[in-house]
């Protein structure tokens, strides 16, 4: 009965709620991520296993084909941002303003392209980007007199191809974000705002961009994390995990090609720290802007 | 919002016209979003050469439509038994770890908020530290440890990985914090034991937020393709995405069992979505809120 009583005093009893996390924590957390440091500095064969330094960081450095991908997820991440932030906040703002009817209809199918998965849309899309004639984006372009392009072959258009597939997925998600930060702003603001006699546009400005900066913040570093991090719609848009020229190659891209199918876990590992590090350098930086770190000082 | 104060100009000719347009911007949106699945759609009910030759148009002629897609998928024959084993696969897996996701997240986080204890900052510390490392990052380390701990190609080595899920765990702290703590004690004078209160008194109290977060992680399970697709190794453990990413080679000739099967994958989670949205925009939006 001792050890009973033990359990169920109210001392060890938020160890025994925690337990799984610690577990789950040690296991499949700080292992993992120490496995990733040390794997980064090894050659790992199917045999046996080196320690070989910095090798992988300096092979990596020189690697043609990983600054490709860098330079693509870079890319991609830089432009989801430019498009997913303001466009969805604007359909946010129109979304909460009393002009728009229905709203529960359109907030459901703007919603509907992130139920679906990856799998399923990048099949769509691929087939509505291809290079044959039937293809949407040709049927648009012929339509224009520009006759058929072969989308997903070129650097451009593959691109654009991703960021269609991207925007189509998450424009109606991040609006999501945006209403609920809208519904946040005390409605006397505006009011007040009304009384002093501003514009639609001043109001916008002054009273709902700054008190939607949270939200703007939140919505900001999980498409800076998905940007980076982005892979399987570029594997599914391509069938596979190669694309012509590496057009559609991310960082996440090149860690999978080399660490699964060549087996090269060290120097796929090397690539994953890489990432990790740029993904926290920008997480810092967001919550430097937040003001994360100030109010602990206050 | 502003209902109140506008409604003097609600019936002018300049709001009217302005909800004409402002609604018509989200009919030209909406349409444009929902083409690709209804083209989807429209397309499964065609001959899946035909797809490969005309891609998605939207073709409305009813007397080309055929049912012979889906009378194929559920014919029983050998695509049918496959793809219906990786329909129950997904179902089997996304019920065994919402199920377990829930009660381990909400004990977890029941600890760390109805109590103060020692290690209480740090650990909701470490919460918040593992939302900033990408996925992708562990991926490789966690497949090897996968392999060593024996987990591969089972649905243990699926589900185990997901079970501690940091956004859960912060989304039902976010909710507790509003209980007061009067209730807990009350219910120890009462007699109640620590693991009693917490099933029996504080559980019913948190329920919108298993509705949130089950649908949430219901999403996330049933449309999960990376993670699996390393830890899955044999056609017969396949879920539905991994299944239906291997009907596309570039031999096969599958196009019309990938297109049923697509569409028709994508229904039980659009059923759960329209029942529960209410739930799902509620837990979505927790973290950016309060950010």
């Amino acid at each position: 009965m001792k050890g009973k009583n033990f359990l169920y005093s109210q001392k060890v009893a938020p160890y025994v709620f925690v337990m799984p996390f610690i577990a789950s924590f040690i296991v499949f957390w700080i292992y993992p991520l120490i496995t990733a440091f040390t794997m980064s500095f090894q050659d790992i064969g199917a045999i046996k296993t080196e320690w070989i330094g910095f090798d992988n960081y300096t092979k990596l450095l020189k690697d043609k084909v990983f600054m490709i991908a860098v330079a693509n997820s870079a890319k991609y991440m830089f432009y989801t941002l430019l498009l997913l932030i303001p466009f969805p906040m604007l359909f946010a703002v129109l979304m909460d303003s009393n002009i728009v009817k229905a709203k529960g209809v359109w907030k459901a199918i703007l919603y509907m392209p992130a139920l679906t998965s990856v799998v399923i849309s990048g099949t769509l899309f691929r087939l509505m980007f291809s290079e044959y004639k039937t293809g949407q984006m040709n049927v648009i372009s012929e339509a224009l007199g520009f006759g058929t392009y072969k989308w997903l072959k070129n650097g451009w258009s593959g691109m654009l191809a991703l960021l269609v597939l991207c925007c189509w997925r998450w424009t109606g998600v991040n609006m999501l974000y945006f209403i609920s930060g809208l519904k946040g702003i005390d409605a006397s603001l505006y009011e007040a705002a009304d009384i002093d006699g501003a514009s639609p546009w001043q109001k916008f400005w002054y009273v709902t961009l700054p008190l939607l900066k949270p939200t703007t913040i939140y919505v900001l570093t999980i498409s800076v994390y998905a940007g980076l991090a982005m892979f399987l719609e570029s594997y599914m848009l391509w069938a596979g995990n190669s694309s012509p020229n590496n057009i559609g190659l991310t960082i996440v891209g090149y860690l999978y090609k080399r660490g699964i199918e060549k087996n090269n876990m060290g120097y796929a590992c090397a690539v994953g720290v890489v990432l990790l590090v740029v993904a926290l350098i920008i997480n810092f930086a967001q919550l430097i802007l937040n003001g994360t770190f100030k109010k602990e000082e206050d | 919002m502003s209902n109140n104060t506008h409604q003097n100009l609600s019936h002018t000719p300049k709001h009217i016209i302005c909800s004409i347009l402002g609604t018509g911007f989200f009919v030209v949106l909406c349409g444009i979003i929902s083409f690709p699945v209804i083209a989807g759609l429209l397309a499964s009910f065609r001959p899946g050469t035909e797809l490969i030759r005309k891609g998605l148009a939207l073709d409305l002629d009813p007397t080309t439509m055929t049912l012979a897609n889906y009378k194929y998928l559920f014919g029983g024959n050998q695509d049918s038994k496959k793809y219906f084993m990786w329909y129950k696969n997904s179902l089997l897996i996304t019920v065994l770890s919402v199920v377990l996701t829930l009660l381990i997240c909400y004990f977890v986080a029941y600890g760390l908020t109805m109590y103060n204890f020692k290690l209480q900052n740090l650990l909701f510390t470490l919460v918040i530290a593992t939302m900033m490392v990408p996925f992708e990052i562990l991926m490789l380390p966690m497949y090897k440890e996968i392999i060593a701990l024996g987990l591969i190609d089972t649905y243990v080595g699926v589900i185990i990985t997901g079970l501690c899920s940091a956004s859960t765990i912060f989304f039902f702290r976010q909710y507790m914090t509003g209980l007061p703590k009067e209730l807990l004690s009350a219910a120890r004078i009462d007699g109640a034991n620590e693991y009693y209160i917490s099933v029996k008194i504080i559980m019913p109290l948190v329920k919108p937020a298993f509705a949130s977060m089950g649908i949430l992680c219901a999403m996330g399970s049933w449309n999960a393709i990376l993670w699996p697709l390393l830890v899955l190794k044999g056609a017969e453990k396949f879920t539905l995405p991994i299944g239906l990413n291997t009907l596309l080679t570039p031999y096969g000739n599958n196009y019309d069992v990938l297109i049923a099967g697509s569409m028709f994958g994508i229904l039980p989670i659009f059923i759960i979505f329209l029942v529960f949205q209410k739930y799902i925009i509620d837990g979505m939006t927790a973290g950016a809120v309060k950010g």
